[in-house]
């Protein structure tokens, strides 16, 4: 199976690249990418010297330009586009439909796949994509059962690739609205979720208190590991009870069931994480290629080496084996 | 964690706070030279100020992008800066070099982060683009002795980081 890993910078690429990934993928510095943080991301010269590297060792470069476009703004995508094109990108990560209508016909001889954040979930959303657009891969959504997968896998005409480690987006990509409800931005309109201009910490006593827009998200009591500030990860007082309503501070490692998601037909496995820095994409790039080339009984000592990375220094396999709450 | 014992650091109190400033303005301005794109990143949040206190040394550290300098104060006063990253200094540094990621250890609670998240973000990510290697870009200081300095100023990070690692695992 494929890996597909994660670069915010042209630093990070060359750490994937030489860390074993087969394919990295990344995004332009701009609102088309749903990881569009203040200082990351590339530039239109540093996208094509990193593919041009990346060719050199045989690996691949998806770039994601996977946010919607924004009526009377579609040139910024199609410029993007084309530009993604001209650097020698091997495929373009793509949610928004008007976009994947104009990659289809413009440049039909360009790889499609379908992003997380157009939230394919089901055979016929996803046959649809393939016989309209040509997509050749969808990028399933983190609210699926392995059952449910192997179930799309047996009728769908292509391929799946499902994100395995890192952050975890809780809701039906591309349809959450908790960030845009805080703060007036979301990962899909505009690349960010609980973006970083309306996140503020304070210490409180020896408490890590962390806020987003007018909302209290958590309070971190001293030696307790930390979590982002996002919504679907809060701490909350909810009628009688005080707790996490959504889901804890927590990452995904779905490393554990990687034959059940091989015998569900999956051909790539996506590692989260372009706003990681390079350490971290060095490192889990480094453990998760040894971790695809073990034997099932040592995956889990060599992941356990991730866990402290992890988001409250904990992980889960989230959906892939439990039920919503 | 690796921290610097308060049996190193106290003898910093006795050095003239415009000795040290010097010297990091020295090495400041040596790995600009070294990374001369290091702050185009920040875009529009070149212009603020970003304060840097290593929890274990006495000292505060405020660098202002715009006009590319660096300034030192005991930890004694106030620092007035847009955002503001504590953390041991060889995590500070380790973090300038990109050789240990901000979120891992802004999760295990060694890192703390506070103002204006955009422009610390924005440093953060400007600083893991950079490239830069300590021993390497301040090595030269030390003109014919170069190389002996690069390898004390590794073998030192290596030691340190080694201990960090340790404790990542
Ligand atoms: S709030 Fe949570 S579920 Fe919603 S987009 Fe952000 S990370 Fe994903």
């Amino acid at each position: 199976m494929e890996l597909i890993c994660p670069a915010g910078t042209p630093a990070a690429f060359h750490e994937a690249v030489d860390a074993g990934a087969d394919a990295v993928y990344c995004g332009f510095r701009d609102e088309t990418n749903a990881r569009n943080f203040p200082g990351l991301n590339f530039s239109r010269e540093e996208l094509k010297e990193a593919i041009a590297y990346a060719k050199t060792k045989g690996c691949e470069t998806f770039v994601a330009l996977n946010t919607f476009m924004r009526a009377g703004a579609e040139e910024i995508w199609y410029r993007g586009a084309a530009d993604a094109i001209a650097c020698g990108a091997d495929a373009l990560i793509l949610a928004d439909f008007g976009l994947m209508a104009h990659v289809a016909e413009k440049y039909p001889d360009q790889r499609l796949h379908v992003s997380v954040q157009a939230s394919a979930s089901n055979p016929d959303a996803i046959n649809f994509l393939v016989d309209t657009f040509n997509a050749k891969r969808v990028v399933l959504p983190r609210t699926l059962t392995i059952a449910d997968i192997a179930r799309i896998g047996k009728s769908i005409r292509c391929e799946m690739e499902v994100f395995v480690f890192g952050g975890l987006c809780v809701m039906a990509e591309g349809r959450c609205s908790l960030s845009s409800y805080a703060t007036g931005k979301s990962p899909n309109m505009n690349g960010v979720c609980s973006p970083a201009s309306h996140v503020h910490y304070r210490k409180h006593g020896r408490d890590l208190v962390s806020e987003l827009g007018e909302f209290t998200i958590n309070r971190f009591p001293e030696g307790e590991a930390a979590g982002y500030p996002t919504l679907c990860k809060g701490r909350f007082d909810i009628a009688d009870a005080k707790g996490y309503a959504f889901e804890d501070p927590v990452s995904l490692d779905v490393m554990g069931e990687l034959e059940a998601l091989k015998a569900a037909g999956v051909s790539a496995l996506k590692i989260e994480g372009r706003q990681r820095g390079k350490a971290y994409v060095a490192e889990v790039v480094k453990v998760m290629k040894a971790a695809v080339n073990s034997p099932p009984e040592r995956r889990g000592a060599l992941l356990a080496r991730l866990h402290s990375m992890s988001e409250g220094q904990k992980t889960t396999s989230g959906a892939y084996e439990k039920r919503w709450r | 964690m690796q921290l610097i014992p308060p049996l190193l650091t106290r003898p910093l109190n006795a050095v003239p706070l415009v000795v040290i400033e010097r010297i990091c303005r020295l090495m400041f301005r040596r790995i600009g030279t070294a990374h001369p794109g290091l702050f185009e990143r920040l875009g529009e949040h070149r212009t603020k100020r970003f304060a840097f206190l290593p929890t274990d040394v006495p000292l505060s550290f405020v660098v202002e992008p715009a006009s590319e300098t660096i300034s030192v104060s005991r930890k004694t006063s106030d620092v007035t800066a847009d955002a503001v990253t504590e953390a041991p200094l060889f995590m500070l540094l380790a973090l300038m070099e990109g050789r240990c990621d901000a979120d891992a250890l802004f999760f295990s609670r060694d890192l703390s982060v506070t103002g204006d998240m955009e422009a610390m973000l924005a440093m953060r990510n400007a600083l893991d683009a950079s490239n830069i290697d300590l021993s390497k870009d301040l090595a030269r200081l030390a003109g014919p002795f170069a190389p002996m300095a690069g390898r004390v100023i590794g073998e030192i990070r290596n030691r340190a980081l080694r201990g960090e690692a340790a404790s990542w695992n």
